[in-house]
């Protein structure tokens, strides 16, 4: 390093110095530019903390063109005294003079001068003192002969405000080592959002563009009825385990379950009824009333629907909601056991399959994803029930995107919805799209404490619809 | 999912044709399957073991293919090629038929003891079936699939498959004390009791996933010939005495369990599926089973079942504008077969055994819109008019978090989920203090309760990033959870704000002007009169004596500030002081 010499000679003057050196000075004693010490200094700072250095700043002052001529010729106002005669002078005279108007009105509240406006020939100036000091003129003198320090701020500030004084930077005529542009700039001091919450304010905005009124889900807590037993999930199903759900040991049940719904979906599941076969198995209460973090928002939306079945005349409803689910799974780089689900649901009388292909193209156009084919699949409580795929440019082929299906009349029809409405209804994680546009492959980097949070300082807007994604994230899908 | 794995040529020669893996992909994707992995037994010893072990390991291409958790009947070779085939309009969906023989019906009398561990138990015959190697797998496989997922891992149904030539009825399956059943189970060379094979099976791999299903009960299941030859202790194993093999002639077949409808299903997907291969196709020989209330039924069931559904509801449901005749004909196509009757607009659908999972008429809805194409029908926007709201807490904490970004607060987002040690012991609290709930079977210690403050998940989260350059200042907006009995599950969420300033100095003034700042977003005044906001000196075993204020705003406490006790620093494996705020932003709604 070109500096290392300077940095040498440099730590040895600290180390035999008292309070300190002066980088000016030093270069000077070295004979060599102070840009040199400088960036001797720098280099040495920024190997910790092994030396320490303070910025100190001398100003410059330097008169104008203007002040220049009142150090050689006095100040306007000491000009305008000189030029009054003992004896007077007409005030009209006086004005034709170079420094007549500026001069005037400061030596007017100088008390130099006086005006008398009752003179025969119109009003006339006279001396009010026998001599001035010309403080204008001394304090530039001042400046002129390089000892502007005497001066106080407010003097100074003074004489600037008059534009007779300007500060330079000693640096205005220096010679600089050019800038490296292609250096990177300091970045500001600033706060970051997270990335997965920037991607969930971006789908809530979409599904409020496209009219969907955010649900309640500030209950992480929910009963297997309102969990499983209400979506038509019959209680031997798998996700009912204890190895795919969190149960709770306290408060294990649930005290209030709306019995006469709750009656309604028993003989549903047991016996059938709506035009269904049902499960034909013995439906038990406890097992409804078993409390568990919910699986899924499904839970929150069936609460919804059930509190718009309850209103009459039924009026449709667009509903989403974001939220955290829990599931008891094994886990790896792409599952944890808690992750965010979006879902849509819209509840209208004659909607069809082809309605809930067309509402799922447009909330994926929102996302920047146009090419859509849906695959039939099994949910357990939506019939017809299709699986959404996208091409993936990066891939090559088609991934998965999202489940959706229309709600099963086993569902919709024991809360008291009307028979010829039908509730289309789909999902999605929050964390698989965001961890695609960030280009993240482990989920732990992202969600919970082991985030990076140099990641989150460094994550760029949310812009779903707007870009392709850097080539590294073709790997995470 | 579950995922069938077969020989891919196999496949191809039972669908009389062969695709490309393409081709094979997409025939999948349209009838509802997925082609999940193209893969060999060669490949995946290497993959698992190591490229040394998979020598010699045949090279046969296998597809995985993934199949819908209700289609039992797709859940072997057999199953899905016919699936397939009907689909395509190859073959007809064959007719499957329960006869009663010439001879003596098969005949299993369940006793009384079973009532309380395994009551129903459900049987059947296949004559005169032909087996070949392959055959015999499929057949094996398609038991243990249905184990695997119907059948709950054997807790629901288990199946048992004799070979009948070797045993002499009526049968007997009733229940007996553990050191009163013994017998030579499948594939062991000497005979056991109960209780010697629960000890012997707990090391085995596959079998000690069924032990807990009997293993504290007092009686186990048992089924005997009339000759006292044990066939099977249900869940666990059959008796070695009956065993099938490839040249197994007619097989007799008991399903066990605690669901009846569900063992009927089981039986009937066996028998149905397998009935191809005996000398009268698609027959099966009628058992009788005499429950203890001394009613005799006869199995399979075989049902037939007829369901009426117009065809303008199909149309309007799936959105599509097709007449009755092809509509029913696309039904016939997914082994549903229709006619049309009556007005013209009626369609008569008949539901076959094997398809168990029409229970309603949106099922056969489905069915209509699959063999139509879902990629056919024209998408069309709703005409349901609505005005969008926000959820109003959610509206607040958009609103927050974006300002606590621009007061210079990075946004954490930890798990709801943790260890009771984190929320409790690590934060100087005794559990029950906390009022949190409490998980019952947790995996590990991480999830052994939701969080009742966010403070343990930021202060995680700064120990994970010890590196970053300080000050590290993080805020979190999110639900905490707190046991309430006066909600009808027992507990609530609250909308709780924390952040936290980690430096070389405590910045209890960095964390109290941010304090000051969110009250200034909330237009909280500060002050004591009504509406405002003050501090007042308090404490807590996570806050430094003297260095600890609890938070009043609009007439309550909303929560505290103050500098962490280093006690608490230390127990989260941080080294330097730390101040922080937590507050419940619900009052300001």
């Amino acid at each position: 390093m070109a500096d290392g010499p300077v940095a040498e000679v440099l730590l040895q003057r600290l180390e035999a110095a008292d309070g300190g050196l002066d980088s000016a000075e030093l270069a000077a004693e070295l004979g060599v530019e102070h840009q040199t010490v400088v960036g001797a200094v720098k280099s040495l700072q920024a190997l910790g903390e092994i030396i320490e250095a303070e910025l100190r700043s001398t100003k410059r002052w330097e008169l104008t063109t203007e002040g220049e001529e009142i150090a050689r010729e006095g100040s306007h106002e000491a000009r305008v005294f000189r030029s009054v005669p003992p004896e007077g002078l007409p005030q009209s005279e006086l004005m034709r003079l170079p420094s007549g108007k500026v001069g005037f009105s400061k030596a007017m509240s100088n008390k130099w001068i006086r005006v008398d406006k009752s003179a025969a020939d119109g009003p006339r100036v006279f001396r009010v003192v026998d001599s001035v000091e010309d403080e204008v003129q001394r304090r530039l003198q001042l400046v002129q002969g390089g000892q502007a320090e005497k001066l106080g701020e407010k003097e100074r500030s003074e004489l600037r405000k008059r534009k007779l004084l300007t500060e330079v930077g000693s640096w205005r005529d220096r010679p600089f080592k050019p800038y490296n542009f292609s250096a990177h700039g300091v970045l500001p001091d600033s706060g970051h959002l997270h990335p997965l919450l920037k991607v969930r304010t971006q789908f809530r905005q979409i599904f409020l563009e496209m009219g969907f009124t955010e649900m309640p889900t500030d209950s992480y807590i929910e009963s297997s009825f309102w969990n499983f037993d209400a979506l038509f999930q019959p209680q031997q199903h798998p996700a009912r385990d204890q190895h795919d759900t969190f149960f709770l040991r306290d408060p294990a049940q649930a005290q209030q379950l709306p019995m006469d719904y709750v009656h309604r979906v028993k003989r549903t599941h047991s016996q059938g009824g709506y035009g269904s076969q049902g499960y034909k198995y013995n439906w038990k209460l406890d097992e409804a009333r078993k409390n568990l973090l919910r699986t899924h928002t499904t839970s929150a939306s069936a609460r919804a629907l059930y509190r718009l079945a309850q209103k009459k005349p039924f009026t449709a409803a667009k509903y989403f909601s974001i939220d955290r689910v829990f599931r008891n799974e094994t886990l790896d780089a792409t599952h944890l056991a808690e992750f965010h689900q979006i879902e849509g649901v819209v509840a209208d009388h004659g909607l069809t399959l082809g309605h809930l292909m067309g509402v799922l193209r447009e909330f994926f156009t929102k996302l920047g994803i146009t090419q859509l084919r849906f695959k039939p699949t099994y949910n357990p409580y939506t019939e017809p029930s299709m699986e959404v795929f996208s091409y993936h440019q990066g891939l090559k082929k088609w991934v998965e995107v999202g489940n959706s299906g229309i709600f099963r009349p086993e569902m919709l029809l024991p809360m008291g919805l009307p028979e010829n409405v039908s509730v289309i209804a789909w999902g999605l994680s929050l964390e698989r799209p965001t961890m695609i546009k960030y280009g993240i492959n482990n989920i732990r980097e992202l969600v919970g404490h082991k985030v990076n949070l140099q990641m989150v300082y460094d994550s760029p807007l949310c812009r779903l619809d707007a870009e392709r994604g850097p080539p590294s994230t073709q790997e995470a899908a | 999912m579950p995922t069938v794995s077969l020989k891919r040529d196999l496949l191809f020669r039972a669908l009389g044709r062969t695709y490309t893996d393409e081709e094979f992909d997409e025939l999948c994707f349209e009838f509802g399957l997925e082609l999940d992995e193209i893969t060999s037994e060669k490949e995946i010893i290497s993959k698992e073991q190591g490229n040394e072990k998979a020598q010699g390991a045949s090279d046969v291409v296998l597809y995985k293919i993934d199949v819908p958790a209700n289609r039992y009947d797709l859940l072997c070779l057999e199953g899905l090629v016919r699936g397939l085939r009907v689909f395509k309009e190859r073959i007809k969906a064959p007719m499957y038929k329960r006869v009663i023989p010439n001879g003596e019906i098969q005949k299993l009398i369940i006793t009384e003891e079973t009532a309380k561990i395994r009551p129903y138990a459900v049987v059947a015959v296949l004559r005169n079936i032909k087996f070949t190697k392959d055959r015999y797998e499929s057949f094996i496989e398609l038991q243990e699939k249905l184990h695997q997922n119907i059948c709950r891992k054997r807790a629901l149904v288990a199946i048992g498959t004799h070979d009948l030539d070797t045993l002499s009825g009526p049968f007997t399956y009733t229940a007996k004390k553990p050191s009163d059943i013994k017998f030579k189970p499948l594939n062991k060379t000497k005979e056991y009791t109960a209780c010697e094979l629960m000890n012997i099976y707990k090391t085995d791999n596959h079998l000690k996933h069924y032990l807990h299903i009997i293993e504290n009960k007092p009686l186990y299941p048992v089924i005997y010939d009339s000759n006292g030859v044990v066939l099977s202790m249900p869940p666990v194993i059959n008796g070695h005495h009956s065993k099938i093999t490839v040249n197994t002639r007619n097989i007799f077949i008991e399903c066990t369990g605690t669901d009846f409808t569900k063992a009927k299903i089981v039986l009937d997907i066996i028998v149905t599926t397998f009935s191809e291969y005996c000398e009268n196709q698609f027959t099966v020989e009628a058992a009788e089973v005499v429950f203890p209330n001394g009613k005799l039924h006869t199995f399979p069931e075989l049902a037939y079942r007829k369901e009426m559904v117009r065809a303008d509801l199909i149309n309007k449901k799936v959105g599509i504008r097709e007449t009755p005749e092809n509509l029913a004909k696309l039904l016939t196509r997914m082994c549903l077969k229709s006619e049309v009757i009556g007005d013209g607009n009626q369609i008569e659908i008949e539901i076959p055994p094997t398809r168990a999972d029409i229970i309603h008429a949106c099922d056969i809805i489905e069915d209509a819109a699959i063999a139509y194409g879902y990629n056919n029908i024209q998408m069309t926007l709703p005409k349901t008019y609505t005005i969008a709201n926000q959820f109003p807490l959610n509206k607040l904490t958009e609103l927050l978090r974006h300002d606590m970004a621009a007061a210079g607060f990075t946004e954490a987002l930890t798990f709801a989920l943790c260890s009771q040690e984190d929320i409790a012991d690590k934060l100087g609290l005794d559990i029950s203090a906390t009022k949190a709930v409490l998980i019952s079977n947790p995996k590990t210690a991480e999830f052994q309760v939701a969080r009742t403050t966010l403070l343990p998940g930021l202060l995680k989260t700064i120990a994970a990033n010890r590196k970053m350059p300080l000050p590290l200042k993080l805020f979190e907006i999110s639900d905490i959870v707190i046991k309430d009995s006066s909600r009808d599950v027992g507990a609530r969420n609250y909308r709780h704000l924390c952040a936290v300033y980690y430096n070389k100095n405590p910045g209890f003034e960095i964390i109290h002007g941010l304090l000051d700042r969110i009250m200034q977003l909330l237009d909280v005044p500060p002050g004591e009169k009504k509406g405002g906001y003050v501090i007042r000196a308090s404490e807590g075993p996570a806050f430094f004596p003297g260095r600890c204020a609890e938070i009043f705003a609009r007439g309550q406490s909303i929560g505290k500030l103050g500098v962490l006790h280093p006690d608490v620093i230390t127990k989260f494996e941080l080294t330097m002081p730390c101040s922080c705020v937590e507050i419940n932003i619900e009052p300001f709604l």
